[in-house]
C-alpha cells in the first residue's frame, strides 16, 4: 500500500448550530487523486479550507507527511506543498493575467523583499510563466486583467495560479463548474496529465468525471464520511446509492 | 519608462519641464513670492505620493498620515532649537546636541517617522477596512495632544525656526535654490516608488489590496510586507515633514490634526490613487485652488467641496485618469 500523504484524523468544525465536518478521518495516499462527492452542503468546501488553512477546526487533527498542519496560518502550508483552487473565483481582479500567474510563482522563488528590480522582466520569474499560462490555455489573455476575463477564464486562471505553486497535494475545489463544455474537456485532460505529477484531491460536481478520473472516491453527506473506496466500490455501494447517486438518478 | 510617444509621455513631459521652468516663469512674470506657493506643493506631493503607496497601491486607508509628516517636522524643528538655544537636546542614555545640518538632522526626521510608523503599523495592520482607518487616526490624535501639551517645545503655540537648516553650501534661505531642492528630492522619491511598484515587493503590495486571502494562500506571509511598505511611507513623509519644517520655518501640532491627514488624503483622491504622478497633481491643484479660493471668501471650502465630490464621484483615477486616459496604469 502507498503510503498517506495527507491524514486527517476525527476533525470537527461548526458553524453555529451547523456541523460541517462531523468527526471526519480519511487519508489520502500519495501520488493518488482523491475525488469528494456529496450533495450540497455536505462540507466538500469547509473540508478543503480546514486542510488549506482558510479555516482552522474546532477538534481534530491534519497530518501533511508526518506534520501535524492543523493549526498552521495559510502561507506556511502553502510552502509546505499545499496549493489549491478556490470554489468562488479568488483571483487578483487589477492585475493582469499575467501578472496574476507571475505572483504565484515568485510565491516560491524565495523572499520578496526585492525592492528594485522590475518583476514583469525578472527572468527566473518569466521562465515559468510560459508554460504556467499554456496548460490554462489563456496565452491569448495574458495582457488582459483578471477582473474583466469571462467566468470560465477566471477559473481556468484559478486552476493555473494553483498549479504554478507546483504543489506536492493539489486542492480543487469544483474546478469545472461554470466552464463551459469546451473547457471542462480541456481541464480533465490537464487533470489526467497532472495525476501522474502530484497528488490532486478533487472537489466536483461532475459524476462523469469523476468516475473517469479519480483513483478513490470519498462520500461526504452532512460533514460525515459515508463511504471511501475506488469508483467500483462506490458505484456499487448501496448506502452511497440511497444517499447520493440514487437522489442523482431520480432528479435526472 | 517611456517607450512610445503617448498622450502620458507629453502630459509628464511637459510637467516636468513646466516644473523645472517654474522660477524662471515666475521671475518674468514678476511674481517671485509664488516660489514657495510651489515649494509647499512639492513638498504636499511628496507627502502625498507616500500616502498613496500605502492606499492606491497597498489598500491601506490611513487617516493618520500627517502624524509622520508632523513628527518629521518636528525633529527637525527641535534640533535647530536647541543648536539656538545652546542646550543639549538629550542627556540620557546618551548626549544629543541641537543640530542645523540638513545631512543629519533630515534623515533623523525620517528615522523617527519610519520607528514611528513601525510602531504604528505593527499595531494597526492587524486590523483592516474601518477599523484600520480609527487605529491609525486614533494613534495621530493622540500624538497631536501630546505635542499640544508639550510645552517645552511651545504646546499649542508651536515653535519657530530660527532660520532653515544649513545644507552643504547651498543657500536654502534662497527660495529658488530650496525649490529645486524639493523638486530634486520629490524626483527621487518618484522613482525610487516607480521601481518598488514594479518590483516583486511591489507586486506583493499590489496582490494584498486585490486579494489579501488569496495572496496567503499563494503562501505570501503578507503582513510583514505591508508593514514594511508603511514604513516606506511614513519615512517619506518624515522628510516632507523636514522640508515644510524649513520651509514655513515654523511648526505646530496642527501638522498632525486629522484634518491635516484628510487633506493629505484628498489630494490622493482628488490626483488619483493607484497612480504615482496623480498625488502631484492632486496636491498642486489642491493648493492652488485653495489659494485662489482664499482671495475671494474665507469659505474657500464650500467651493471646493463640490469640485472633490465630482471628481471622485466621476473620474474613478482622479484628474491623473482624466488627463491622461488609459495609461494611467503603471504610475
Ligand atoms: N462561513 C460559514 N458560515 C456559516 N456557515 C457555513 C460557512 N461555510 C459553510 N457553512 C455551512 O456549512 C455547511 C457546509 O458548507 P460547504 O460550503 O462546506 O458545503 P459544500 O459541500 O461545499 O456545498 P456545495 O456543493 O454547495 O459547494 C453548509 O450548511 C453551509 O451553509
Ligand atoms: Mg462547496
Amino acid at each position: 500500500m502507498a503510503e498517506d500523504l495527507l491524514r486527517i484524523v476525527n476533525l470537527c468544525k461548526g458553524f453555529g448550530a451547523v456541523q460541517a465536518c462531523n468527526n471526519l478521518s480519511l487519508e489520502i495516499r500519495a501520488g493518488e487523486l482523491h475525488a469528494i462527492i456529496g450533495p450540497n452542503g455536505a462540507g466538500k468546501t469547509t473540508l478543503i479550507n480546514l486542510v488549506s488553512g482558510d479555516l482552522l477546526p474546532d477538534t481534530g487533527h491534519i497530518y501533511l507527511g508526518d506534520q501535524e498542519i492543523s493549526q498552521l496560518p495559510l502561507h506556511r502550508r502553502a510552502h509546505l506543498g499545499l496549493a489549491r483552487s478556490y470554489q468562488i473565483t479568488s483571483v487578483f481582479p487589477q492585475l493582469t493575467v499575467e501578472e496574476n500567474l507571475l505572483l504565484a510563482i515568485q510565491a516560491h522563488c524565495g523572499h520578496s523583499f526585492r525592492f528594485w528590480k522590475s518583476s514583469n522582466t525578472d527572468s527566473q520569474l518569466r521562465g515559468e510563466l510560459l508554460p504556467a499560462i499554456e496548460q490554462v490555455g489563456l496565452t491569448e489573455r495574458a495582457g488582459i486583467r483578471a477582473g474583466n476575463l469571462s467566468h470560465g477564464e477566471k477559473k481556468q486562471l484559478e486552476v493555473g495560479m494553483a498549479l504554478a505553486c507546483k504543489p506536492r497535494l493539489l486542492l480543487l475545489d469544483e474546478p469545472m463548474a461554470g466552464m463551459g463544455p469546451g473547457g471542462t474537456v480541456e481541464l480533465r485532460k490537464l487533470i489526467t496529465k497532472l495525476k501522474q505529477q502530484m497528488t490532486i484531491l478533487l472537489v466536483e460536481h461532475d459524476v462523469d468525471a469523476i468516475f473517469a478520473l479519480a483513483d478513490r472516491i470519498t462520500v461526504l453527506v452532512y460533514g460525515e464520511v459515508v463511504a471511501t473506496g475506488t469508483p467500483e466500490e462506490i458505484r456499487s455501494n448501496p448506502a452511497v446509492r440511497e444517499a447520493y447517486l440514487g437522489e442523482e438518478v431520480q432528479t435526472c | 519608462m517611456f517607450r512610445r510617444l503617448t498622450r502620458k509621455t507629453y502630459v509628464l513631459s511637459a510637467g516636468a519641464l513646466l516644473l523645472l521652468l517654474l522660477p524662471s516663469i515666475m521671475q518674468l512674470v514678476d511674481e517671485p513670492y509664488l516660489i514657495s506657493l510651489f515649494s509647499r506643493i512639492l513638498i504636499y506631493a511628496l507627502a502625498a505620493v507616500s500616502l498613496d503607496l500605502i492606499l492606491g497601491y497597498g489598500g491601506m486607508v490611513s487617516l493618520g498620515h500627517a502624524a509622520f509628516f508632523g513628527i518629521g517636522a518636528y525633529v527637525v524643528s527641535i534640533f535647530s532649537y536647541h543648536s539656538f538655544d545652546g542646550s543639549p537636546l538629550l542627556t540620557w542614555p546618551l548626549t544629543l546636541q541641537g543640530q542645523e545640518n540638513a545631512l543629519l538632522t533630515w534623515p533623523a526626521a525620517m528615522l523617527t517617522s519610519a520607528v514611528l510608523a513601525a510602531f504604528i503599523g505593527a499595531l494597526s495592520l492587524r486590523t483592516s477596512g474601518m477599523h484600520f482607518i480609527m487605529i491609525t487616526l486614533a494613534f495621530a490624535q493622540m500624538l497631536y495632544f501630546f505635542f499640544v501639551s508639550l510645552e517645552a517645545y511651545g504646546g499649542d503655540d508651536g515653535l519657530s525656526l530660527m532660520s532653515r537648516n544649513t545644507l552643504a553650501g547651498l543657500d536654502l534661505t534662497n527660495d529658488t535654490t530650496f525649490y529645486y531642492l524639493c523638486l530634486t528630492l520629490l524626483c527621487t522619491f518618484l522613482i525610487i516608488a516607480y521601481r518598488l511598484v514594479h518590483s516583486r515587493f511591489g507586486m506583493v503590495i499590489r496582490g494584498s489590496r486585490d486579494n489579501a486571502k488569496r495572496m496567503q494562500s499563494l503562501g505570501f506571509p503578507i503582513y510583514r510586507y505591508k508593514l514594511v511598505c508603511f514604513i516606506i511611507a511614513g519615512a517619506a513623509a518624515g522628510l516632507a515633514g523636514a522640508l515644510i519644517a524649513n520651509q514655513t520655518e515654523y511648526v505646530s501640532p496642527g501638522l498632525m490634526h486629522w484634518t491635516r491627514s484628510g487633506i493629505i488624503l484628498i489630494m490622493v483622491l482628488l490626483g488619483g490613487t493607484g497612480t504615482l504622478f496623480g498625488p502631484v497633481l492632486g496636491a498642486a491643484a489642491f493648493l492652488l485652488l485653495e489659494e485662489v479660493l482664499a482671495i475671494y471668501t474665507a469659505h474657500w471650502m464650500v467651493y471646493m467641496g463640490p469640485f472633490l465630490i465630482l471628481v471622485v464621484l466621476f473620474a474613478r483615477h482622479g484628474l491623473y485618469g482624466i488627463i491622461v486616459g488609459r495609461e494611467k496604469d503603471n504610475g
